[in-house]
């Protein structure tokens, strides 16, 4: 089992005729084709203006309503550039697309506002934007991150970054740990969704049996999500917070990565976490035996 | 990106937000002509720079001078110019080598009757801007939420609606306003706000916002940063931008494609990916050493890419070692150690060098690197990695 992904899952890309767009959805089929052979998981894409055309045999669509009536799809990933992204996500809701995968980096913080309140009256699900995705090993990856590091397994990963959260996949590997999902939420303030709907959903999943939590300096969504570990989750918690030297007022790469107002630092996350009985590394080489740990309470 | 306090009341008096009459002065002679064309018996001498802090900021070669000064008469204006322009303003937020003053605000005296602040930023947890006002103007609003938090008022607001009158009379009579001053408030908060929304602001902050004794509120200062991914559909204020308030090196680096931030230790790090580059800083603090910088490639890393990172990081006369900790996803590691063979090769090495591989085709790089016969210090985890490059520190 896992959350998000599933064998039903079935992909159309926005943005499939840009280079990154098209790049990133030949490497999600591959994966997807060598996770379930014979299944058409990624079944075309959108650009405005380009409906009626193929690129490297995905068909393109104006329109994510179209896209999906032509289709079946139910997911949409997302590689519009910036200046249109919000749109593009809005579109997406829109057509009914159940779940919304944006990877793009950049997007206004005004836009997203806009993104909020849309979605506000849909039933979509936004994961990012500016994060590398989501993964379930063994059945599809619907982003940027490269599919082989991660084994099919029980922990469920839920990260601000992308890298880090490779990192954190080969780490679970060697010391025998492989994941159920693995979710990127993206490291823009103001993203689809957050920590504690995540750890809603791995709580219920009977295919994860540990979750690790990545996060990193800026904001308090970190504390908030301690705060539903301590009151709902069961399950062994590992964490790990990026950001421990990282000078006051200061953007560390990431949008949302800023200690503002002297709140947002990563001390006051990993006491929030560890408050909540999750066992959280200092080190960012200790996320793997951090989980080995939890998952031996 | 931020801008000067000149700039943002500029930008204020369009949006129809009420600000003193002001004149930018660039030589002493322009500031006492500032004074005369003002007309009044009182002015205010601004230091224009984008650090905070500048009334009781003073300037290293006249440590009386303060960085914002009242003046009675032209002449006085004059004297406090020539001892402004071209000095070095040290702040509290400036750090001790301070900011250079090439710029100074000449503006009219008001009648003071309150001092408020006034705060607007965008609220993770609201998922919305959030108006932020305070009884207590001039000072700092972290040092207020710590002290005495009930004084704080916070009022969300919609985007696209922008503040209700209601809202603002809210804000108005639990200030203590009353009569004029409220009507006052009615126009002037629903504007501030509209013009954060339009401008794509990420902070909007007036400290002290006054009220004169007429029951006008009039903003004595403007903090205004916008968020550097709308810069693109605002050409009019990428234009405000001012390069010599920002850290050079940072400034290469941005316009590479590279997010850089310069620290105050000893060793580099130059990493792809903003959370790994955050967690291996960490890392090196965690293991006795002093990280040099912030440094996130990106995705990509092309090997111009690396080649400019390498000398932003061997630029910093601080830097006594380098670790490289890259984790290659789709990027390859072949890839990425190619360019960083080439960039090795072209910057010139003078310190040691760790590096730590992972990911995609990483055995194929591990041996390009150990076929390149350089003197390059590998590492087979983060905490290895870690080990290595302090230890080099004390060789």
């Amino acid at each position: 089992m896992s959350i998000l992904v599933s064998r039903s899952t079935r992909v159309i890309t926005q943005g499939i005729t840009g280079k990154t767009g098209l790049f990133h959805a030949q490497q999600c089929r591959a994966y997807a084709a060598e996770c379930q052979p014979g299944a058409d998981v990624f079944v075309g894409g959108v650009t405005p203006g380009k409906g009626g055309t193929t690129v490297d045999d995905f068909p393109v669509f104006n329109s994510v309503i179209e896209a999906r009536e032509k289709t079946g799809a139910n997911t949409s990933m997302v590689f519009v550039p910036p200046p249109f992204c919000a749109d593009a996500i809005l579109e997406a809701a829109d057509a009914g697309m159940e779940l919304i995968v944006a990877i793009t980096e950049g997007i206004p913080v005004m836009d997203m506002l806009r993104v909020r309140r849309g979605l506000e009256r849909s039933s979509s699900r936004l994961i990012g934007p500016n994060c590398p995705g989501v993964i379930t090993p063994g059945i599809a990856k619907i982003g940027i991150m490269p599919g082989y590091i991660h084994r099919p397994g029980t922990i469920g990963i839920i990260s601000k970054s992308g890298t880090l959260t490779y990192e954190a996949a080969w780490q679970l590997g060697r010391v025998g740990l492989g994941q159920s999902t693995a979710v990127g939420i993206g490291g823009d303030p103001i993203n689809g969704t957050n920590y504690i709907e995540l750890l809603k959903m791995f709580q219920d999943d009977p295919g994860t049996e540990g979750i690790l939590l990545i996060g990193e300096i800026g904001g308090n969504a970190e504390q908030e999500a301690a705060e539903y570990i301590r009151s709902s989750v069961t399950k062994p918690v590992a964490g790990f917070i990026a950001g421990q030297t990282a000078p006051p007022g200061k953007r560390m790469g990431h949008a949302g990565a800023i200690i503002s107002g002297g709140g947002g630092t990563a001390a006051e996350k990993m006491a929030a976490l560890r408050e909540a009985d999750v066992v959280v590394s200092d080190s960012p080489g200790g996320m793997g035996e951090a989980m080995q740990t939890a998952m031996a309470r | 990106m931020k801008i000067h306090e000149y700039q943002g009341k500029q930008l204020f008096r369009a949006a129809g937000v009420a600000v003193p009459e002001g004149i930018v002065a660039r030589t002493p002679a322009e500031a006492a002509q500032a004074f005369e064309t003002l007309g009044g018996s009182l002015a205010v001498v601004k230091s224009q720079i984008h650090a905070g802090g500048r009334g009781k900021g003073t300037f290293q070669e006249y440590p009386e001078q303060r960085g914002v000064v009242l003046v009675r008469s032209a002449e006085e204006a004059r004297q406090n110019a020539e001892r402004m322009l071209g000095s070095t303003l040290v702040t509290i937020q400036t750090g001790s080598e301070g900011k250079q003053v090439n710029t100074l605000f000449v503006e009219q005296g008001l009648d003071i009757a309150r001092e408020l602040y006034l705060g607007i930023v965008v609220d993770r947890e609201v998922g919305g801007p959030v108006l932020i006002m305070s009884s207590e103007g001039g000072m700092e609003i972290e040092q207020v939420a710590h002290e005495s938090p009930e004084k704080i008022l916070s009022e969300p607001f919609d985007a696209a609606a922008g503040l209700y009158p209601y809202q603002a009379r809210k804000l108005a009579y639990a200030l203590g306003l009353d009569g004029a001053a409220v009507r006052s408030a009615e126009k002037f908060l629903p504007r501030i706000c509209r013009f954060f929304v339009d401008a794509d602001c990420s902070m909007t902050e007036i400290n002290p916002l006054i009220v004169t004794s007429d029951g006008q509120l009039v903003a004595l200062d403007a903090k205004v940063s916008f968020d550097d991914n709308a810069l693109f559909r605002h050409k009019d204020l990428v234009e405000l931008r001012d390069l010599s308030e920002e850290d050079p090196a940072e400034v290469r680096a941005a316009d590479t494609g590279l997010s850089y931030v310069k620290l105050e230790g000893n060793i580099g790090c130059l990493v792809n990916g903003a959370g790994l580059a955050m967690s291996t800083m960490d890392l090196i603090k965690l293991h006795g050493g002093e990280p040099a910088n912030f440094l996130d490639v990106g995705g990509g890393a092309s090997e111009e890419q690396v080649t400019e990172a390498f000398r932003i990081i061997l630029a910093d006369s601080n830097v006594q070692a380098v670790l490289v900790n890259i984790f290659g996803g789709i990027m390859r590691c072949d890839v990425i150690v190619a360019a960083l063979l080439n960039a090795y090769e072209k910057v010139g090495f003078n310190v040691p060098l760790v590096v730590r591989l992972e990911g995609t085709n990483v055995e194929q790089a591990r041996q390009m690197l150990e076929a390149s016969g350089r003197d390059i210090i590998t590492a087979t985890d983060l905490t290895d990695a870690a080990e290595k490059v302090v230890q080099s520190l004390n060789v």
